[in-house]
C-alpha cells in the first residue's frame, strides 16, 4: 500500500492544473497517476492553435498549452506516475492500479480528484446502419494517427458531425493531402466553435450540410462509399434525399462524453444523466466524501482554458478539505436545469458559513440570438442577466453572489428567449 | 513431388477449426485452408456465442445428438483450450397460455433430449430475473446453457491443432475440388493446388457449393441474417441468464442474454440475405427493439457499442449435413452448420476426425496435448503471483486497453502463438481491445504498433482485417 494525501487520476489539463493549485493551497504529498507516458493528455494531439486565449490572453497551441502547466507542476516536484492505469477507485478512497514498475498496487488517499477526460462517441453509439468495414474512425483516432504517428488514414474523406475535432481534423488532413468532400451536420446548426468553421471549412471550400446525416457505410472490407440523407424537423432522415458520396474515410465528430466507470463500478459514484459526469456540490466534490471531479470527466467543455480553472478549482477544494477538514454543511439546495438549459452545475450546494459565491455553469438547447439567463428559486427570481449570441457549442457561466443560500430550497437556471 | 495430405480441411471457421484439432489426436498430415486473412472471420464470429443446452432440436435430428453432445464437451474444451465460458442458464420464458403449453412440449423434449430442464413458475421467475417483463408466464430453465466467447474457441482450436502438427493456410480461397478416384486435388483461387487423401468440406456458407462440385446434392444453404445489438458491461446483475422466447409459429422471437464477457447481446433478426452481406439496417433494427422489449422492456440502449449482423447457414433439409460422400468416398461434407453449430462443433468434430481416423486407420499421436499455454491474466491470478510475472516480463504491467483492461504482455503474447494475431481485429478477436465502450479510440494506434513491432514491419502494413485494409496508410512524416 501507498499512502499520498492527494491523488489525482488523470494529467490533462484538468489533472495538472488541480495538482499545482492543491500544492500551492499547502497540500504537498500528491501523487498524479497518468496512463500514457507523457503528461498532457489529449492537448499533445492537437497541434493546432487557439488554446490559451482566456488563460494566458495569447494564442497557443496544444502541446504549447500543456507545457506551460507541465513546466509549473515540474517546479512544484510534485510526484506523477506515468504509464500507470487506475484500475478502479474504492469509497475508502483506495484506488487500485497497474503499471510495469509497481504491477498491482494500491494507493490510499485522503482526497482523489478525478480527471480522466472524455470519450469519443462511436459509430456503433449513434448506429449508422451498413457495413462495418475499415475507414470508419472517431476524429480524435485519426487525429491521434496523423499528429502523434504521421500516417495519414485516407485521401477521399467525409467527416460526420460538426464537433471541433471534426472540423479540425477536415482542414488538418486537407493540408495533408487528403480531399474532405464534405461535412454532414444532424442539427440545423453548427456545433463547433463558429471560428473553427469559418477557419477550418469556409477557407477551404469544404460545403457544411446541416440537417443531414449519413444514412449508409458501404463496403467490405474497405469503405468504399457512404449514404447521405436530409433529415426531418424529428431528425429523421427524409426519403428521396440520398445521395451516395465516394470516399474512404468516414470521420466521426459526433460528441463527447465523460468516462466515469472508475468512478461507478469501484466507488458507485452517482452520476448526472444530462452529463454524464459526476453529481457534484459547488466545490466539485462528488457523492463519495473526499472524491473532487474536474475537466472534461465532469462536463465536455469547449474550451481548454475552462478545464485547467475548474481543475484549479478541484485542486483548491481538495487542498482545503485533506487541511481543515470538513465545514457543517447548514442547508442543502438542489440545481435543476430548466427551460432552453440542457444541463447545469453544481447539481446541489452544499451551505456553509463560508458559502458566499457560486459559478453556474450550464449550456443551452438551441441556439438564440439574445436571450435573458435567470436564476429562480422556485418561482421567484434571484438574479437575470441579458445575453447575446446563446449557442449549444458554447459553455455559459454564470455566478450568484450572496451570503444568503441558505435562504434558497431549489435554484433553477434557464433561459428565456428575447 | 506435391506433398500429399492425410486430409485437408476447407474453411478455418468453428467447425473446420474444430475438426483439425481433433484430427490432431492423431498422426497424420492436416492441412487447414482459410479464405480470410484470419480464422472465424464469418459466420463463427457473428452470432449469439450461445452454448445451447439442446433440450429443443427436434429428438434423433443430428442438431439434437450433435448440441447436447456438444454442450456436454464443452467445459472441458473451454478448460483446455482457455477459452471464456459461462454456464449462465438459459430460460425460455412464455407469454400466454398457448406458450404454456408449448413450453410443456417442450419439457418433454428436453426429457427426450436428455437435457436437464425445469418448470420455473412466474415469481420464481421474476425473482430470477427482475428486469423480465413482469407479463411472463413461466420458464424452463436450463442450466447447462451457456455463453461462450466464439472468438477464442475458434481461434483456440486452431492454436490447439497447429500446437499438435496441423499446418494453416489464410489467404487460401478454394475454387476448384477434384477426385482422380484416387487423390482429391484442391485448387486455390491464386492457381495453387494441394493434394489429399481425404476433404472435410467446413466450408460454412459456401459448403453446399464445395459439396456440389463432387456430389449431386439434395440440400443447400439457406443464407439467414440476424442482426444484433451489443451493451456495455454496465451493471452484471442486470440478466443473468440467456433469455428466450417460448419459440411460436411466427419464429423464435430474439434473446436478451449477458456474453461471456459480460456485455449484453439483444438480437438476433432473421432475416433472407445474400451470403455476403453483412450490413444492418435501421428499419430491422427498431424492430428488434420492438420485439426484444417484450422480454425485456427497459434495455438501456445508451449503453449500445455495436450492431452487429452475421449470415447464418440455415438448411434447405431442417437439419445439418454431416456426411461423407457416396459419389467420391473420402469427401466429408459438413453443411449446413447452423444454430446450434457454435455449442456442436467440439461433437462435430470429434465425430468427424474420427471417421477420417477410420477411412486412413490412422494411428493415436501419442504427443498429442489437449491444452493450450494458459492465457497470462491479472483477474485470473493473485496480486503475488501477478507481480512476480510483472517483475519478470514488465509489459504485464503495462495496460494498452483501458476498456478492457488488457496489457501489452497479453497482446505480444497472442501474437507469438500459434494461428497468432496478425491484424487489429485479430488482436481484437483475442483479447477485446476494440471491443470495448470506446471501439478502439484509445489503443488502436498502440495494438497497430505493437504488431508492427513484433512482426518486424512498418505499421503501414498492419492491417486491420483481410488484406489491403491498412489503417496507418500513408506515411506523411516524408523521407524513409
Amino acid at each position: 500500500m501507498i499512502y499520498r494525501d492527494l491523488v489525482i487520476i488523470g494529467g490533462g489539463s484538468a489533472g495538472l492544473a488541480a495538482a499545482v493549485s492543491a500544492y500551492d493551497n499547502g497540500v504537498k504529498s500528491i501523487l498524479l497517476l497518468e496512463k500514457s507516458p507523457e503528461l498532457g493528455g489529449i492537448l499533445n494531439q492537437c497541434i493546432h492553435n487557439g488554446f490559451g486565449l482566456h488563460r494566458f490572453k495569447e494564442e497557443l497551441t496544444g502541446p504549447e498549452y500543456a507545457a506551460r502547466y507541465i513546466k509549473e507542476f515540474r517546479a512544484r516536484n510534485i510526484e506523477a506516475m506515468n504509464e500507470t492505469q487506475v484500475l478502479k477507485l474504492h469509497e475508502d478512497l483506495t484506488v487500485d492500479v497497474m503499471s510495469s514498475k509497481l504491477g498491482l498496487e494500491t494507493i490510499q488517499a485522503k482526497a482523489v480528484v478525478l480527471a480522466m477526460g472524455c470519450n469519443e462517441r462511436t459509430g456503433g453509439q449513434i448506429s449508422i446502419p451498413g457495413d462495418r468495414p475499415k475507414g470508419v474512425y472517431t476524429a480524435g483516432l485519426a487525429q491521434k494517427h496523423l499528429n502523434i504517428d504521421g500516417y495519414l488514414v485516407g485521401k477521399r474523406v467525409y467527416i460526420l458531425g460538426s464537433g471541433d475535432i471534426g472540423l479540425i481534423m477536415a482542414r488538418r488532413m486537407t493540408l495533408e493531402g487528403a480531399k474532405v468532400l464534405g461535412v454532414s451536420e444532424l442539427m440545423p446548426y453548427s456545433n463547433g466553435l463558429n471560428r473553427n468553421i469559418v477557419q477550418c471549412l469556409k477557407d477551404f471550400d469544404i460545403p457544411l450540410r446541416l440537417h443531414n446525416t449519413v444514412t449508409k457505410i458501404i463496403g467490405k472490407p474497405n469503405l468504399t462509399a457512404i449514404e447521405i440523407s436530409d433529415v426531418d424537423d424529428n431528425l429523421r432522415p427524409i426519403k428521396g434525399t440520398e445521395q451516395i458520396i465516394e470516399c474512404d474515410t468516414l470521420l466521426l465528430s459526433v460528441g463527447l462524453y465523460p468516462i466515469n466507470t472508475i468512478f461507478t463500478e469501484g466507488a458507485h459514484g452517482k452520476l448526472y444523466a444530462k452529463t454524464k459526469g459526476a453529481f457534484v456540490d459547488q466545490n466539485l466534490e462528488t457523492s463519495i466524501p473526499g472524491v473532487f471531479s474536474a475537466g472534461n470527466v465532469l462536463h465536455v467543455h469547449d474550451l481548454v482554458d475552462f478545464v485547467s480553472m475548474e481543475g484549479e478549482i478541484a485542486g483548491k477544494n481538495a487542498a482545503n478539505l485533506i487541511l481543515n477538514g470538513r465545514k457543517d454543511v447548514k442547508k442543502v439546495v438542489e440545481v435543476t436545469e430548466s427551460n432552453n438549459v440542457g444541463y447545469v452545475l453544481p447539481n446541489i450546494i452544499n451551505v456553509t458559513e463560508a458559502t458566499d459565491s457560486v459559478e453556474f455553469s450550464f449550456r443551452v438547447r438551441k441556439p438564440m440570438k439574445r436571450g435573458e439567463i435567470i436564476i429562480r428559486d422556485g418561482d421567484t427570481v434571484v438574479k437575470s442577466i441579458k445575453a447575446m449570441d446563446l449557442l449549444p457549442s458554447e459553455m455559459k457561466k454564470v455566478t450568484l453572489k450572496t451570503n444568503d443560500f441558505e435562504s434558497y430550497n431549489h435554484l433553477f437556471v434557464e433561459v428565456k428567449e428575447l | 513431388m506435391e506433398k500429399l495430405y492425410d486430409s485437408i480441411i476447407i474453411g478455418g471457421g468453428v467447425i473446420g477449426c474444430a475438426v483439425a484439432r481433433y484430427l490432431s489426436r492423431y498422426n497424420g498430415s492436416f492441412l487447414v485452408l482459410e479464405k480470410h486473412n484470419d480464422v472465424g472471420d464469418e459466420t463463427s464470429s457473428a452470432n449469439s456465442a450461445i452454448v445451447h443446452s439442446g433440450y429443443d432440436p427436434k429428438p434423433g435430428t443430428k442438431k439434437a445428438i450433435f448440441n447436447v453432445k456438444g454442450n456436454k464437451m464443452m467445459p472441458q474444451v473451454a478448460e483446455e483450450l482457455d477459452v471464456p465460458f459461462i454456464k449462465n442458464g438459459s430460460l425460455t420464458v412464455s407469454f400466454s397460455d398457448e406458450e404454456d403449453e408449448t413450453l410443456k412440449e417442450l419439457m418433454e423434449r428436453a426429457k427426450e433430449n436428455g437435457v436437464r430442464a425445469e418448470l420455473i413458475e412466474h415469481d420464481e421467475l421474476l425473482k430470477m430475473e427482475p428486469n423480465l417483463n413482469p407479463e411472463a408466464h413461466k420458464a424452463i430453465l436450463c442450466p447447462d446453457a451457456g455463453v461462450i466467447s466464439p472468438f477464442n474457441l475458434c481461434v483456440n482450436f486452431m492454436e490447439n491443432a497447429m500446437d499438435n502438427g496441423v499446418e494453416l493456410r489464410l489467404n487460401s480461397k478454394v475454387e476448384k475440388v477434384e477426385h482422380d478416384g484416387d487423390i482429391f486435388r484442391v485448387t486455390l483461387e491464386s492457381g495453387e493446388a494441394f493434394e489429399a487423401k481425404t476433404v472435410v468440406n467446413a466450408a460454412g456458407l459456401y459448403s453446399d457449393e464445395i459439396a456440389a462440385q463432387l456430389d449431386d446434392i439434395n440440400y443447400h444453404v439457406v443464407p439467414r441474417k440476424g442482426e444484433y445489438y451489443v451493451l456495455d458491461h454496465f451493471n452484471e446483475n442486470w440478466v443473468k441468464h440467456t433469455l428466450f422466447m417460448c419459440p411460436t409459429k411466427v419464429g423464435k422471437g430474439v434473446l436478451v442474454s449477458p456474453t461471456s464477457s459480460l456485455d449484453y447481446i439483444v438480437g438476433p433478426t432473421n432475416e433472407e440475405a445474400s451470403k455476403t452481406d453483412t450490413s444492418t439496417e435501421a428499419s430491422v433494427l427498431a424492430e428488434l427493439k420492438a420485439t426484444a422489449a417484450k422480454l425485456v422492456p427497459q434495455i438501456p440502449y445508451f449503453e449500445n457499442i455495436r450492431q452487429f449482423s452475421g449470415v447464418r447457414a440455415n438448411s434447405s433439409v431442417g437439419d445439418f449435413v454431416i456426411e461423407e460422400s457416396k459419389k467420391n468416398p473420402g469427401m466429408f461434407n459438413l453443411a449446413c452448420i447452423m444454430s446450434p453449430g457454435l455449442a456442436s462443433s467440439p461433437a462435430i468434430g470429434e465425430y468427424v476426425a474420427d471417421l477420417v481416423k477410420d477411412k486412413l486407420h490412422l494411428e493415436v499421436n501419442p504427443n498429442f496435448n489437449p491444452r493450450i499455454r494458459k492465457h497470462i491474466r491479472f483477474t485470473k491470478l493473485d496480486r503475488d503471483e501477478y507481480n512476480k510475472i510483472v517483475k519478470e516480463n514488465p509489459k504485464y504491467g503495462k495496460v494498452i486497453c483501458r476498456c478492457e483492461t488488457v496489457t501489452e504482455g497479453e497482446i505480444v503474447d497472442a501474437i507469438h502463438r500459434n494461428c497468432g494475431a496478425r491484424t487489429v481485429k485479430g488482436v481484437k478477436k483475442r483479447l477485446r481491445p476494440g471491443f470495448g465502450k470506446c471501439q478502439g479510440t484509445f489503443c488502436q494506434n498502440d495494438v497497430i504498433k505493437i504488431l508492427a513491432r513484433e512482426l518486424n514491419v512498418s505499421p503501414d502494413e498492419i492491417n486491420y482485417s483481410d488484406l489491403n485494409t491498412q489503417i496507418m496508410k500513408y506515411d506523411v512524416k516524408g523521407g524513409n
